[in-house]
C-alpha cells in the first residue's frame, strides 16, 4: 500500500543547527532525509516506519569537500556525482570515486549521499569497502558537540549503528596517505549498471620498496582488504591480511589468501546471488588484487 | 513535558510550494511529502514524466530540478522548493522541437514511448555536461533509463546525432 503524504511531516530548517536541535528536542522522532534515494523507496512502498522528516538536502555545511594537507573532509551530504567529479577524490582515493560511478544510473548519483549511504546501512553499499580500505573517519554532530569515530566498528550489526538519536553524520574523514599503494577496487552485479552489488571489494596494498635486485621488493609492506554484500555489515578481512602480510606474493600464498578470504566471510543465499558464488567471487577477487600487485611491483 | 496534540498537529497538513516549471512561475499547495511525480502530474497536469517502478530504477520520471537529472518519483514535493524544473513539456519551443527530439523521432528512438521523455531529458543532461559524448559515455549517462523496445541502439544513435547537430550549428 502506497503511503498517504497527509500522513507525514517534512521541513527543512536549511541550517544544520537547527536540523541538530529538532533531533536533540525529539530524540529519536525526527528522520533526517537528503536525496531520498533510499527513504522515498520505503515511503512509496509504504514501509517507513518514520512520521517526522527533517530534510538536510542542500545545506551548504554538508555540502561541501574540505582539502587540508593531510586529510579532506567530505560533508555527509555530498552526493556522488561531486564524488565522483571531485579531483582529489579522483586521484587520491579512486576507490570511493568508483564506488561512486557504480551506485545507481546519473539521477540517483545526483541525488544518492555519501552519508545516506552509511546511515542506510545496506550490507551490499558500494562506498562502505572504500570507506573501510581507507581507514575513514566519521565525524558526528549532535546539540551536545562533535566526536570522531573510525567508521571501522560504526555499524554494529545488520542496520545497527553507533550512532545516538541525537546524532547525525556531518563529515567524513579520509587521511592522505595512500600514494604509492594499489588501489583494487571491483564489484559483480547482474548488470554493469543500476544493479545492486552480488559481492564488491576495494583492497589497498603496497610493497616494501625495490633496492636494486633486492629479494624483499615482492614483499608486501602493508594492505587493507574490505568486502561487501558478503556479511551483515561490510567487513575487513583481517585474517587475510594477516596472512599476506609480510610475504613474498608467490601462487602459494595466493591459494591461501583465497582460502583464508571464503572462510572469513558469511555469505547468504538471496535474491540477488547465493552464499557459493559470493564465497567463489571473494577469493578470486583476492587473488587478483594480489596478482595485480605482485605485477605493480615488477614494473615499479 | 508532552507537546498538546494541537501542537503536534500544526505543521502537518498542507504548505506553500513556489517553484519555476519550465519556466513559469508556479505556486501551489501541496503536501511536503508529495512525490514531485504526483505533483507535476496531477496538480500541474504535466503528463510527460512517467511512473514506472516508482523507485528510482527505471528512469521514466526524470526531470531536471536545477539542471541536475534527477527521478522525480523520489523527490518529496518540499524539496523542489525554489527550485527550476524542466520536463519533457519545456523542451520544445512552440510547435518547434528541439533537437534531440527531432533526433529520437529520425532514428527510431521512441517506439511504445514510456521511457521515452525521461531519455531524452538523460540526454539533454549529458549534452548540457558534455556537448560531444562518444558511444561509451552516452550508454553510461542514460544506463539509469529502461527501455524495453528499442534495444538502446536507436537512442544512442539518436544522441549522437543531436549532438553532431548541435556542434555543426
Amino acid at each position: 500500500m502506497r503511503s498517504d503524504p497527509a500522513d507525514y511531516e517534512l521541513i527543512a530548517p536549511g541550517k544544520l543547527q537547527t536540523v541538530v536541535q529538532l533531533l536533540a528536542e525529539e530524540p529519536g522522532k525526527w528522520l533526517p532525509i537528503a536525496g531520498g534515494t533510499d527513504i522515498m523507496v520505503q515511503y512509496s512502498a509504504g514501509k517507513l516506519p518514520a512520521r517526522k522528516l527533517v530534510s538536510i538536502w542542500n545545506l551548504p555545511e554538508l555540502r561541501t569537500v574540505e582539502i587540508s594537507p593531510n586529510e579532506i573532509t567530505i560533508g555527509a551530504a555530498c552526493t556522488y556525482t561531486q564524488l565522483r567529479e571531485h579531483n582529489i577524490i579522483a586521484s587520491e582515493f579512486p576507490m570511493l570515486a568508483s564506488a561512486a560511478r557504480w551506485t545507481g544510473g546519473i539521477a540517483n548519483q545526483n541525488r544518492g549521499t555519501l552519508g545516506g549511504n552509511i546511515v542506510n546501512a545496506s550490507p551490499a553499499a558500494d562506498s562502505l569497502p572504500a570507506l573501510l580500505a581507507y581507514e575513514a573517519e566519521l565525524i558526528l554532530v549532535s546539540i551536545r558537540g562533535e566526536r570522531r569515530v573510525p567508521y571501522l566498528g560504526f555499524h554494529t550489526g545488520y542496520k545497527k549503528m553507533n550512532l545516538a538519536p541525537d546524532e547525525l553524520i556531518r563529515a567524513i574523514g579520509l587521511r592522505r596517505q595512500f600514494s604509492g599503494y594499489l588501489h583494487y577496487a571491483r564489484k559483480v552485479g547482474a548488470r554493469n549498471a543500476q544493479a545492486i552489488s552480488k559481492v564488491c571489494v576495494a583492497a589497498l596494498g603496497r610493497l616494501r620498496r625495490h633496492n636494486g635486485l633486492d629479494a624483499l621488493g615482492n614483499m608486501i609492506e602493508d594492505v587493507r582488504i574490505a568486502v561487501g554484500s558478503v556479511a551483515p555489515i561490510p567487513i575487513r578481512l583481517t585474517d587475510v591480511e594477516r596472512t599476506v602480510a609480510g610475504k613474498s606474493i608467490e601462487p602459494e600464498l595466493v591459494q591461501l589468501a583465497r582460502k583464508a578470504a571464503a572462510a572469513a566471510i558469511q555469505p547468504i543465499d538471496d535474491i540477488r546471488s547465493t552464499a557459493r558464488y559470493r564465497a567463489a567471487v571473494t577469493g578470486n577477487f583476492v587473488a587478483e588484487f594480489l596478482q595485480q600487485l605482485r605485477e605493480q611491483g615488477k614494473t615499479a | 513535558m508532552t507537546v498538546p496534540m494541537s501542537v503536534a498537529s500544526e505543521r502537518r497538513g498542507k504548505c506553500e510550494l513556489a517553484f519555476v516549471v519550465n519556466g513559469r512561475r508556479e505556486n501551489i499547495r501541496v503536501y511536503p511529502m508529495e512525490r514531485l511525480l504526483d505533483v507535476l502530474r496531477h496538480e500541474l497536469n504535466l503528463t510527460g514524466a512517467k511512473e514506472g517502478c516508482g523507485e528510482g530504477e527505471c528512469g521514466s520520471c526524470s526531470i531536471l530540478m536545477n539542471g541536475e537529472l534527477v527521478n522525480s518519483c523520489l523527490v518529496p514535493a518540499l524539496q523542489a522548493a525554489d527550485a527550476e524544473i524542466t520536463t519533457i513539456e519545456g523542451l520544445a519551443a512552440e510547435s518547434q522541437l528541439s533537437a534531440l527530439q527531432s533526433a529520437f523521432l529520425e532514428c527510431g528512438g521512441a517506439q511504445c514511448g514510456i521511457c521515452t521523455p525521461g531519455m531524452i531529458l538523460g540526454a539533454r543532461h549529458l549534452l548540457n555536461k558534455n556537448p560531444e559524448p562518444n558511444a561509451d559515455e552516452i550508454r553510461e549517462a542514460l544506463s539509469g533509463n529502461l527501455c524495453r523496445c528499442t534495444g538502446y541502439a536507436q537512442i544512442v544513435e539518436a544522441v549522437a546525432q543531436a549532438a553532431r547537430h548541435r556542434s555543426s550549428e
